[in-house]
């Protein structure tokens, strides 16, 4: 089976312990954890782990049934990267005297979609969403320049089709805790 | 861990009683119908043992003499009782030597309830005196884990760690609790946990795969079935024999499964995996219907997964659905607890039986009879074998007795040898192979089932490696039977240096203590027999002794155990000799 891009969903309940419980089941495989994001969710009180993996589709239906035996996971989703709407953040960090002394810069940063979330006299800021490919183009066409720092977040996703979460939390009942 | 208490959405309206965070850990484990643990005192669980003081009237300690000897004890006592077994112990070095019992507990699924002491919260992550992050340590090897840092959190983390620790796929939860919540005060109530949100313990059952399996149980020809320790803790042992006689269906067990149909019962064939039964293993690849009841496909069980079964259409009774195409792929999946999917497919299967098949399983435990188990059970050598001990405590004992093994060769003697009538009978390391267990399983063991002989079999290994265990049987006088079989060899370890590292026995050969001296240290009555002519009645006045007894048989030390499947080949390579 080949390797491909997987996006798993992990809702949880709020737990300090649980992202342990979740990263130990992917170091016991030896499975590297492309990114992972944790995050509110849609409904109260529940979080959300985004972990992108690129391995088999065999073993990402094992992994799921690995993480939904955690007792405060609630429920995981696998998800191929066509089935979602995904996106990653970056921030570049670039020193504000470029812009003055090279008009090249100003044409990158022009075209990039990037949105600038500061500028001091001594730097700016850039911000790019988009997908992998998107970011690393800026990346690659910035870094010649000289970047002071740069940081890239994790994927977020959300899928094409219906979580079905909520129903499931309802049909837990309120009985239970 | 303010969510704990906030969560509970109907609390209802009751008179609460002001007490102490370790008063509560006491009358929560009253609440529960708790009236035996086993533990180890010190620094951060003291004011626990304090109360224990005043609740000795109600609450049973038994003070093992290692840590790990409480886990095993209350594994034992799970598995002989069926209740929830609870050992408790300090912080620190306390709760790191829980690890191999809490470890041992998750892969043979044996629900219990590890409560540890921890340094006051002030000082979590200041490497105080005796601090370990046993919760970052035990994420693993546990079903669920918690640590309380607020006295008032205390009944409901508790209410959950029982719930969870029995509901379902059982195993074992530790619930941490720091020093300033046991000294701290609460209003106490306790309510029993009846779920959790996130956590659903038994799926539900699809009627279709119900049907789906009773149709390939109908139309199959040479159908096996593989059952395992889920019918114990399902308590499924009367739906499974049903099950077996009317469809008449040959069952083989695992290792974990042993006990819950009797060994006379006529359609059992023996045991699977890689010491088991010549017939069962070599039919696994001839069968055209696996029916797999509450197992999980262990690699003990299937040799080389590229081969086992492949013939075979599978059907997977299961409790976790994890483990559903963990290991081998199956064609139904029946999920739900076995005591009621096998009521459920009763009435869906017809009546039938498979002479000529079973007949297959009969010609190959006459050549297993003739090359392997007569000389076992009826040695013509001048050496005593292990197997004619298992022969002679069967005959004493009438099977009616619990087994309790260690691991290794003795281990794999007892579970071919030993005959029983009852379920809950057979107590042994399964997965994690854990040497050291017996000795301290078979107090717990003793003590989950009163009534019941408790004989604890156990080599010389994995004997000195619980040794201390002698205390607790000598301060408790809990009549357990141990009967050492001494080859002064890591048999196990040795039989595979011989095999397959060209006899290069490394580090196997034992020199060994005076194990009666030992034994009378303790004052526990006891025998060593090197010659045949006294075995039967050495055993004989073991078992009619009314207190523990240890019996020490020395046996040939270079015996192997057959039949052997190598590891990573298949089942039907068994090997006879």
């Amino acid at each position: 089976m080949e390797k491909e891009n997987f996006t798993i969903s992990v809702y949880t309940e709020n737990n300090i312990g649980l992202l342990n419980r979740i990263s130990a089941i992917f170091l016991k495989r030896h499975i590297n954890l492309d990114s992972m994001t944790a995050s509110a969710s849609e409904i109260k009180d529940v979080f959300r782990f985004t972990i992108v993996v690129k391995i088999t589709e065999e073993q990402v239906k094992k992994l799921i049934g690995q993480i939904e035996k955690q007792i405060e996971v609630i429920k995981a989703f696998y998800h191929k990267d066509e089935e979602t709407i995904y996106q990653e953040t970056a921030l570049f960090k670039v020193a504000s005297k470029l812009l003055f002394e090279d008009r090249q810069i100003q044409n990158v940063i022009k075209n990039s979609n990037a949105n600038i979330v500061t500028v001091t006299p001594e730097f700016f800021v850039l911000e790019k969403t988009g997908r992998r490919r998107e970011v690393e183009a800026l990346y690659h066409k910035l870094e010649p320049f000289g970047l002071m720092q740069f940081v890239r977040s994790g994927r977020i996703a959300v899928t094409k089709d219906k979580m079905h979460i909520s129903k499931i939390l309802e049909s837990f009942g309120s009985e239970t805790v | 861990m303010e969510t704990q208490t906030q969560t509970v959405k109907k609390q209802k309206v009751v008179a609460t009683e002001k007490m102490t965070g370790a008063e509560a850990v006491i009358r929560c484990l009253l609440a529960e119908g708790v009236d035996l643990i086993y533990g180890y005192p010190g620094g951060a669980i003291m004011p626990v043992y304090d109360e224990l003081y005043k609740y000795q009237d109600q609450l049973h300690h038994v003070l093992t003499r290692h840590e790990q000897g409480a886990t095993h004890a209350a594994q034992g006592y799970a598995r002989t009782s069926g209740r929830v077994g609870v050992a408790i112990a300090t912080s620190g070095p306390g709760a790191t030597n829980f690890v191999t019992g809490i470890a041992d507990a998750q892969i043979d699924s044996t629900p219990m309830v590890c409560i540890t002491g921890q340094v006051g919260s002030h000082l979590l992550g200041t490497d105080a005196f005796q601090e370990t992050d046993i919760i970052g340590i035990s994420m693993p090897i546990t079903k669920w884990n918690c640590q309380v840092t607020k006295a008032e959190d205390i009944p409901t983390v508790l209410a959950k760690a029982f719930y969870i620790a029995r509901s379902g796929r059982p195993g074992p939860v530790l619930v941490d609790i720091t020093k300033d919540a046991q000294f701290g005060e609460l209003d106490f109530i306790y309510e029993k946990c009846k779920g959790v949100r996130s956590y659903q313990a038994i799926p539900e059952t699809e009627p279709k795969s119900l049907e789906a399996a009773a149709k390939l149980i109908n139309g199959a020809k040479k159908p096996m079935i593989v059952f395992g320790q889920g019918v114990i803790l399902g308590e499924a042992e009367e739906e499974l024999k049903n099950f077996i006689e009317k469809t008449g269906i040959p069952a083989a067990w695992t290792i974990l499964g042993l006990s819950a149909l009797p060994t006379s019962h006529p359609l059992n064939v023996g045991m699977v995996g890689m010491h088991g039964n010549y017939g069962p293993n070599k039919l696994t690849n001839e069968c055209d219907l696996l029916l797999a009841i509450g197992m999980r496909f262990d690699d003990r069980v299937t040799g080389n997964l590229e081969t086992y079964a492949k013939q075979a259409k599978v059907v997977h009774f299961e409790i976790d659905p994890a483990e559903i195409d963990k290991n081998v792929k199956a064609d139904v999946a029946v999920m739900g607890d076995v005591k009621n999917t096998l009521a459920k497919i009763l009435p869906l299967v017809k009546s039938n039986t498979h002479d000529s098949w079973f007949q297959e399983f009969k010609d190959y435990d006459a050549i297993e009879y003739d090359k392997v188990i007569k000389d076992e059970l009826y040695p013509s050598k001048e050496g005593l074998s292990m197997g004619e001990v298992l022969r002679g405590i069967n005959e004493e004992t009438k099977g009616d007795a619990v087994i309790v093994s260690d691991v290794g060769q003795h281990q794999m003697i007892a579970c071919r040898y030993a005959e029983f009538t009852k379920s809950k009978s057979n107590v042994t390391s399964g997965g994690l192979g854990t040497m050291g267990f017996a000795l301290p399983a078979a107090i717990g063991a003793k003590m989950g089932a009163p009534d019941r002989e408790v004989v604890a079999i156990i080599g010389d290994g994995g004997y000195q490696m619980t040794i201390q265990e002698l205390g607790t049987i000598f301060q408790t006088k809990v009549p357990v039977k141990i009967v050492v079989l001494n080859n002064d060899f890591l048999g196990m370890v040795r039989q595979w240096q011989q095999l397959f590292f060209d006899k290069r026995y490394a580090s196997t050969e034992m020199v060994n203590p005076d194990f009666i001296k030992i034994a009378e240290g303790y004052h526990i009555k006891s025998t060593r027999i090197t010659k045949r002519e006294n075995l039967q009645d050495a055993i004989a006045e073991m078992i009619a002794c009314e207190g523990p007894y240890f019996l020490e048989v020395c046996v040939e030390k270079e015996n192997n155990v057959f039949p052997m499947i190598p590891t990573g080949a298949s089942v039907s390579d068994i090997r006879l000799e």
